[in-house]
């Protein structure tokens, strides 16, 4: 008897190391021709691109990457990085944090010498540990969390997007000034960013005596319908309503409001400043509001970055690409300006070179903020986003 | 033949009609276009058919072997379960597999030894379930709580109190299994579905509050620097805390198969069987359904409690958005396929539903598709799972005592 | 008291509560006759949104307009989601007749999963504008801050629906023999009902409810995407559930109260802790009441 059960275990144990041992050389088989072949006597730059390559945000990762792989590209074709080539580490995270942890550790084990990424500011929390322990430079196009430079854990921490409290800040100034709403609805989607970008612009507004927070509530992403929150929104007498999330909720309340004919101001996000907005809320779009980087249309270098992608992959590049072209750059110059790839080095001449990009010239500041990106409020109008000067 | 020619024709016929609009036109409402695809039409009347074949034959293998057992045969042992029974073989098996065990973060990457840390959190997870699930029969869809309880008291309690690593450990578990109660006690008149949707319901309730609280969890932005165990004192680099993150797995994984293999043949766990198959007629011989309910609940949860502890302090960052109602369909999945209340069934499960999607990278976005489909396939064709869990059984059979185990 | 406030909390209550109640209808009756959840019940809802979708997007290039539209794109998401209802349950349900349930729970997960992405992969993950073909009625215009046209139609289909079923249900052959199937399945197959064919007629019908379903809130709502179905699935689950699973008018009366639960609690207290708060009345209703508010209480057999 006894012995029947440990032969059960006997069996499956023979089955589990069969498999496991299979998976684990299946993995690391794939990986092994990927460094060599370099016949050159210096060995390549590698940097890291990692972000959400798949799965539901796909949308917001693709576009960083092909935005590094064409800098890279570009520069390849000339000399590199003083005769050095780059290379990149692409590397998917889904967006999860425990995913985030994995391909940090993997692109530390392969030997980054410096990472663009990641995409969410979950996943990019969940890695800089692990990137701060190894001393690796990391640039976010995209992470928003204020807490990232603001909290000073992280030194190795840039990013070429403003901060979630610079958005509220101008959403909020936006509607006290600009528009003369008094009483306000702040709705978020209960997500890390737009939660956290609903607080910030209550706080704001709390702490102004221009205006109030008449309603304060955090919706369902996903739910069928928001009838209820829009009845609300009526009922609590608000002029103007500010939200933060993304694009899919927001074009249903937008659109079950205009339903209701409620006219209010729609103020929205970053998240929301993007032209899929406008496509699936149709006439509803027309008039909200929405924060996003100042206009860079008449920037040659984005100009340049647009026409690159669309030579090359044939369409228009989506969310955060030029953040990401900005990111690569800056951190191109700043291994090209230090003449080393040393830490210490690469964080001096991020913080000291000013750098061209598609956003205009930058640097970063201490807490790793990027000076010389800016927000704008833009507008829909005749369906298409407008910055309002 | 020509009759199985026409099931499939059939087939084929029927699922080209079934995958038309989905598969051949593509509508864009944005772009106000209309691409039809007809290739692929064509694509999925060719495998169809192929595939049809194949799983009537399956389906017939796995039928006419099910009437052979039902007929009382019994079919000679084959070559590879006497090999598995040779006492000696199966203790090579077991030591080269604590060897294996040992070795992988020596032989393999970083990241390799984290996604193996990763499986056995699941491992440890899954056994916890298991309790509740393939024991006592109480089919629980909100587990993933548990474990968020788990990891968010280390976090909270590090955060507010700096409670180190090893305190916390036995206080995630209690407050894990505490929680289990909390569950347990109004769910206990419920029985099967209605249990299931309770509790999952409990799940999303604890999710929702940590993201709502700010005050208690800092809600959707998560609590980070978390900080890692410590071990002895050493000063140990990130990559030497997670390998001994890694060995404190396998040390947890191995008390909990230990743990969990002493209760399954003890009194208690005696009791919970009983439950599973009849409550009704557990009762009526003398078991304290009630007390295997509300002990099955807390032991189970303790060791979700206890994973989520590990799992906060190796990822240094917690959010709710790790422990979606996903996380519970995954261990539920762990703890089905792996043959409900088997042991090693559930080792092999987890370690395989947790690797697999990555070792299914290589298909990048096809990998959700294969392994929802990968699921119903090894539902229906081996419905009691990888391991088939047998219970003791007590044969008195002097001539052929190899009778009583039925294959 | 703000009795316009009240009232178009009710409305929208009701307009929530009724979606949930055709897909619960689906949940009811495939529980009531196999006693499986049908995980992948709120897929179906999706893909017949997708299928009406499609149709109309079809039929608007060829030159079609107006209601009509609406009504061919209606009955291909019906005939389509009973089509895949059907062979759901031929391939991932019916090998597993006389498996553990709780495979066939798994069987049921996985399907969910592949349908899901099938739907993102053959189409596309973003979301798409679903067009309003609901004309406006006129004698609704000094309301329409309180109930639209499209919510009005759906109270409406509701309503037929579950009149249809219920007739087919007490009254034909077929009703019979479900009724006689959900009883005692072994039974029924003895007095020679073919429970095989009873069981995919339930489903067929099941899926069929849900189409509309979804026909009708992707166009009030104006947009839908691959995973619409997980969520509302999950809803109508607990809606049938709260009523009584296996009961008809108790899958109708738990999601209405469901969906009034909801609305209510948005309203005066929080959307915050919306579901929180689903999720607490559904236990407390099942601690007095644990077969659901209009099932029938178990007996045990002994």
């Amino acid at each position: 008897m006894r012995n029947r059960v440990s032969r059960r275990a006997g069996h499956a144990v023979i089955i589990i190391m069969t498999i496991f041992g299979m998976m684990l050389t299946g993995c690391s088989q794939k990986e092994a021709p990927s460094n060599a072949g370099e016949k050159q006597t210096q060995p390549p730059i590698k940097i890291a691109v990692v972000g959400s390559h798949s799965g539901d945000l796909a949308s917001y990762g693709i576009p960083s990457a092909r935005a590094a792989q064409l800098v890279v590209d570009q520069r390849n074709a000339a000399c590199g990085i003083n005769g050095r080539r780059i290379e990149l580490l692409v590397e998917d995270d889904v967006c999860k944090p425990e995913i985030a942890a994995n391909s940090a550790t993997k692109v530390v084990g392969e030997g980054a010498q410096a990472v663009l990424g990641h995409i969410c500011s979950g996943a990019t929390k969940a890695a800089l540990g692990i990137y701060k322990e190894s001393r690796l430079v990391t640039i976010s196009p995209s992470a928003t969390n204020p807490a990232l430079t603001q909290s000073g854990d992280y030194p190795n921490f840039f990013r070429t997007i403003a901060s979630d409290d610079a958005q509220a800040r101008l959403e909020v100034d936006f509607v006290l000034g600009h528009l003369k709403a008094q009483k306000i609805a702040v709705l978020h989607d209960k997500g890390d960013y737009g939660k956290g970008l609903a607080e910030f612009a209550k706080g704001f507004i709390e702490a102004d005596p221009r205006g109030e927070v008449v309603l304060y509530e955090g919706i369902t992403p996903g739910a069928v319908d928001y009838s209820a929150v829009v009845n609300k929104i009526h009922q609590s007498g608000a002029q103007a309503v500010i939200y933060g999330g993304y694009h899919p909720e927001a074009s249903k309340i937008v659109a079950q409001m205009r339903k209701k004919a409620m006219a209010i101001p729609f103020v929205s996000d970053d998240g929301v400043k993007d032209d899929t907005f406008i496509k699936v809320a149709g006439e509803f779009a027309e008039g909200v509001y929405a924060t996003g980087p100042v206009d860079t249309t008449h920037n040659p270098i984005a100009i340049e970055a647009v026409k690159a992608h669309k030579a090359k992959y044939g369409e228009d590049p989506g969310a955060f690409f030029l953040n990401a072209y900005a990111a690569t750059l800056a951190l191109v110059n700043a291994f090209e300006k230090s003449c080393a790839t040393d830490y210490d080095a690469l964080v001096k001449a991020l913080r000291t070179e000013w750098v061209a990009t598609p956003l205009g010239i930058i640097r970063f500041d201490e807490r790793g903020d990027a000076i010389g990106v800016g927000f704008a409020m833009y507008q829909v109008q005749n369906g298409k986003y407008v910055e309002i000067k | 033949m020509k009759a199985e020619f026409k099931k499939s024709l059939l087939a084929a016929l029927w699922f080209m009609f079934l995958t038309f609009p989905i598969t051949v036109v593509r509508v864009n409402t944005i772009e106000r276009t209309v691409a039809w695809r007809w290739e692929r039409l064509i694509w999925i009347g060719a495998a169809t058919f192929i595939l049809s074949f194949i799983w009537r034959r399956l389906l017939h293998r796995k039928q006419t072997g099910r009437r052979e057992v039902s007929a009382g045969e019994v079919r000679p042992p084959s070559r590879w379960k006497q090999m598995a029974a040779d006492p000696r073989l199966k203790g090579l098996a077991l030591s080269a597999a604590a060897l294996c065990f040992l070795v992988i973060p020596l032989l393999f990457s970083w990241n390799k030894t984290i996604l193996v840390t990763n499986a056995l959190i699941y491992v440890v997870i899954a056994l916890g379930l298991n309790i509740v699930v393939g024991l006592a029969g109480q089919l629980v869809l909100g587990y993933v709580a548990f474990f968020a309880v788990g990891a968010y008291s280390y976090a909270l309690l590090n955060y507010h109190f700096a409670v180190g690593f090893w305190a916390a450990l036995p206080m995630g578990a209690a407050l894990a299994a505490a929680f289990g109660l909390l569950l347990g006690f109004p769910v206990l008149r419920l029985r099967g579905d209605y249990l299931a949707i309770v509790t999952l319901g409990f799940g999303e309730i604890i999710r929702i509050v940590l993201e709502n609280w700010n005050a208690l969890s800092f809600g959707p932005s998560g609590i980070d620097n978390i900080p890692p165990p410590g071990f002895f004192g050493l000063a140990l680099t990130l990559r030497q805390t997670h390998i001994a993150i890694y060995y404190l797995m396998v040390a947890l994984t191995l008390l909990t198969i230990l743990v969990v293999h002493r209760l399954q043949h003890s009194r208690i766990g005696r009791s919970w069987e009983a439950l599973r198959e009849d409550e009704t007629a557990a009762q009526a011989m003398g078991i304290d359904t009630t007390g295997a309910k509300l002990s099955a609940f807390a032991l189970g949860a303790c060791w979700a409690g206890m994973a989520g502890v590990v799992f906060a302090a190796k990822q240094k960052f917690i959010n709710p958005g790790n422990f979606t109602i996903w996380e519970s369909i995954l261990v539920l999945c762990i703890v089905v396929l792996g043959g409900m209340g088997s042991i090693a069934g559930v080792v092999l499960a987890a370690l395989v539903l947790v690797i697999l999607p990555e070792a299914l990278r290589v298909f990048a976005d096809y990998r959700w598709l294969l392994f929802g489909a990968l699921l119903v396939l090894m539902m229906v064709f081996r419905p009691g799972g990888l391991v088939n869990a047998r219970r003791r059984a007590y044969a008195f059979e002097p001539s052929a005592p190899e009778k009583s185990e039925r294959p | 008291m703000n009795w316009d406030y009240l009232l178009s909390l009710f409305m929208g209550g009701l307009t929530r509560g009724s979606i949930y109640a055709l897909i619960a209808l689906g949940y009811t009756m495939v529980y009531g006759i196999i006693t499986l959840i049908n995980f992948a019940h709120g897929e179906i809802y999706m893909i017949g949104a997708f299928t009406a979708l499609i149709a109309i997007g079809v039929l608007t290039l060829a030159g079609w307009n107006g209601t009509a539209i609406l009504l061919i794109a209606a009955v291909a998401a019906v005939v389509y989601a009973a089509a895949y209802g059907w062979t759901l349950e031929r391939i991932a349900y019916r090998p597993l007749r006389h498996a553990p349930r709780l495979s066939a729970l798994i069987s049921a997960i996985g399907m969910s999963l592949f349908l899901q992405n099938y739907v993102r992969m053959a189409q596309t993950a973003n979301f798409l504008p679903f067009p309003n073909l609901i004309p406006e009625f006129a004698f609704l215009k000094p309301v329409a801050h309180i109930v639209r046209s499209s919510e009005l139609v759906i109270y409406a289909v509701t309503a037929l629906v579950m009149l249809l079923l219920t007739l087919l249900v007490r009254f034909t052959r077929m009703g019979k023999a479900m009724r006689a199937t959900a009883q005692d399945r072994d039974m029924a197959m003895l007095s020679g009902v073919d429970v095989d064919r009873v069981i995919s007629l339930t489903f067929v019908i099941g899926s069929a409810i849900a189409a509309t379903g979804g026909v009708l809130i992707a166009s009030h709502i104006g947009q839908i995407n691959f995973y619409i179905g997980f969520l509302a699935g999950i809803k109508a689950f607990v809606a049938a559930v709260l009523g009584g699973i296996g009961s008809l008018p108790g899958a109708v009366l738990g999601g209405l109260v469901l969906g009034w639960t909801e609305s209510f609690f948005t309203g005066y207290v929080s959307s915050d802790y919306e579901d929180v708060f689903a999720f607490l009345f559904l236990v407390g209703i099942l601690i007095f009441r644990p077969s659901g508010l209009l099932g029938r209480k178990q007996m045990e057999k002994v």
